[in-house]
């Protein structure tokens, strides 16, 4: 099995937001930045896939030299190399343009599975693995909490996932290899790189890729601002049991909810 | 024209589906709007939507669509799209549309603007406000290029009641012509994992609790809350990760938005992926004993107290009438 994992270098959760002059997207230099989670889970499945299959786990991002620090990282945990599409202007890049940027490259490589997380922590599209899936022309399923490989790819090889739908239904859906799914998170328990895997990713390759040519944005960023609040919160005071009347009664004549 | 795409499951329609309608309403401006419902058998969601005040409502038949897949789904609206050459095609931004409506959008190799939670201006020139950094910033966006341009809108970012009703539009079949061949995908019959699931999209009121109910043995106190209210319990993200209660019922991150008539938050401090979830409730009530919490900024009515005090009254003063 040839796997592939899209990984996302996103900033950390603690990160306060600060921007730039013209408030059109982050001050960069103030960000500290980490693995977009739900790709750490999509790399966790694919390593406990080879583990299972045999063959190799490719990682594979956009960005500038920045995202080497989340590569690096997806190597010291076990993957075998990465392409990386390295490129300053892709920095903001939507999810069309990741996907564009990504696809020639991966399609040369032939994987027989792709995996990504199912949207990122930044931009939040939830769009890349499914354009990405349309570029490579092969099919797809989102939202993966759990993945079955049946045979062989190219001899009518194919992967049963179990899909999470909304209200708390699943589905398993069966489709042919070479496929791409999207990975939710808490599908498996991390593992974290040891000092062994540290040192042995310094030896592994790093492929420099490119940008394809032509590329465009899809959607322009016209501003970024801190959301506004929308409501007037009426604070009910008075003891327990003059709070609760009054807000029974607030709920029943005002609201009228109850 | 906009072209709304709803979403219905076993011809039942997903209520985020009106949702989407007012959103089209809102960004309309002189643009007529027409629903199409793709399935295999929809006439009665179609007829359910004629009532919506649109031009014209599209029953989307195949036996090929009976159940849904993404490859089924893109042939079938893509047709429809090329066909029709609508400004903006507006979907609901559930699961579902996550599956199809980016493949569709890069096979016509145009524009999706997701998870929009509101809407600057009306028709060609509008602009779509939506979150980015798990809501820390919004962003107001404007789609490149010639279009159709997709747009998907957050549930609970628009309200269903405000569509505005007229009329009975036109309800026609549209004539499909699908490759089953190219439907790579074979679900299997959808299934809930715990006995007593709960869709807690479809619930009216939530009363949801976090860290403050503090063990589960006290559990039973926001139960009575929400048998008191009529309410499903739902819980934040911790109380689920504790095993405490199911996940099914658990708001917000890789959880479940909702958007009810009553939303209770019983001792949850409002992290930002919990508040994503919730904030699109029409009224929410907010009981946490740090005055400081997120969740107040969201709340409609607040009460700075213990909960273990509040929540018995509240449940005395409910059981009085």
């Amino acid at each position: 099995m040839k796997i592939a994992v899209c990984i996302k270098q996103v900033p950390t959760r603690e990160w306060q937001p600060r921007l730039t002059d013209d408030k059109t997207w982050i001050r960069e230099q103030d960000a500290s930045w980490e693995m977009n989670e739900p790709d750490a889970y999509a790399l966790e499945e694919a390593l406990r896939l080879r583990e299972k299959h045999g063959g190799e786990v490719v990682v594979c991002s956009v960005g500038p030299s920045r995202v080497q620090q989340v590569i690096r990282e997806a190597l010291a945990r076990g993957a075998d190399r990465a392409l990386h599409v390295e490129d300053n202007g892709l920095a903001n890049a939507d999810a069309f343009l990741v996907a564009d940027a990504l696809a020639p490259a991966m399609a040369e490589e032939r994987f027989d599975l792709v995996l990504t997380g199912l949207q990122s922590d930044d931009q939040g599209h939830a769009q890349m693995g499914v354009v990405l899936a349309e570029r490579l022309d092969i099919p797809h399923s989102t939202i993966i909490m759990d993945v079955e490989i049946i045979g062989e790819s190219g001899q009518g090889g194919r992967v049963r996932v179990k899909r999470e739908l909304e209200g708390g239904w699943f589905q398993w859906i069966t489709m042919p290899l070479p496929a791409l799914l999207t990975i939710q998170s808490g599908i498996n328990q991390l593992r974290y790189a040891t000092l062994k895997g540290i040192m042995a990713a310094k030896k592994k390759e790093i492929r420099k890729v490119a940008v394809p040519a032509g590329l465009r944005p899809s959607q322009q960023i016209l501003s970024l601002a801190l959301p506004t609040k929308a409501k007037q919160t009426q604070m009910i005071t008075g003891s327990a049991g003059e709070a609760a009347r009054e807000l029974v009664r607030r709920l029943r004549e005002e609201a009228r909810v109850l | 024209m906009i072209l709304v795409v709803a979403e219905q499951r076993d011809g039942r329609l997903n209520r985020a589906t009106w949702e989407t309608i007012a959103a089209a309403q809102s960004l309309s401006g002189s643009l007529p709007i027409t629903i199409v419902v793709p399935g295999a058998s929809v006439a009665g969601v179609a007829e359910e939507l004629a009532g919506a005040g649109v031009a014209e409502v599209l029953a989307a038949e195949h036996p090929a669509l009976a159940q849904y897949t993404p490859d089924g789904w893109t042939q079938a609206l893509q047709a429809i799209v090329e066909q029709r050459s609508p400004t903006f095609v507006l979907l609901p931004h559930t699961y579902q549309t996550r599956d199809f409506a980016p493949k569709l959008a890069a096979r016509l190799r145009t524009p999706l603007i997701t998870d929009v939670i509101a809407i600057n201006g009306s028709g060609a020139h509008a602009t779509f406000a939506r979150p980015m950094f798990q809501g820390k910033l919004v962003a107001d966006v404007r789609p490149q290029g010639d279009g159709p341009f997709f747009v998907s809108i957050q549930v609970g970012a628009y309200r269903a009641d405000a569509v505005q009703k007229s009329g009975t539009a036109p309800v026609s079949k549209v004539d499909l012509v699908i490759d089953e061949s190219a439907i790579r995908q074979r679900p299997e019959a959808p299934f809930q994992e715990a006995r007593h699931a709960v869709d807690l999209g479809q619930a009216e009121r939530i009363v949801a609790v976090g860290r403050g109910i503090k063990g589960q043995e006290h559990l039973p106190l926001a139960e009575k809350l929400a048998k008191a209210m009529g309410a499903e319990l739902a819980a934040s993200r911790p109380i689920c990760d504790s095993g405490w209660l199911p996940m099914e019922r658990q708001i917000g991150s890789s959880g479940q938005t909702v958007a009810p008539k009553l939303y209770v938050a019983l001792g949850i401090s409002g992290a930002i992926q919990h508040l994503v979830g919730m904030k699109g409730s029409r009224t929410i009530v907010a009981i946490n004993k740090d005055a400081e919490a997120p969740i107040f900024e969201v709340a409609d009515y607040g009460i700075v107290g213990d909960l273990f005090e509040l929540t018995p009254a509240i449940v005395a003063e409910l059981e009085k009438t």
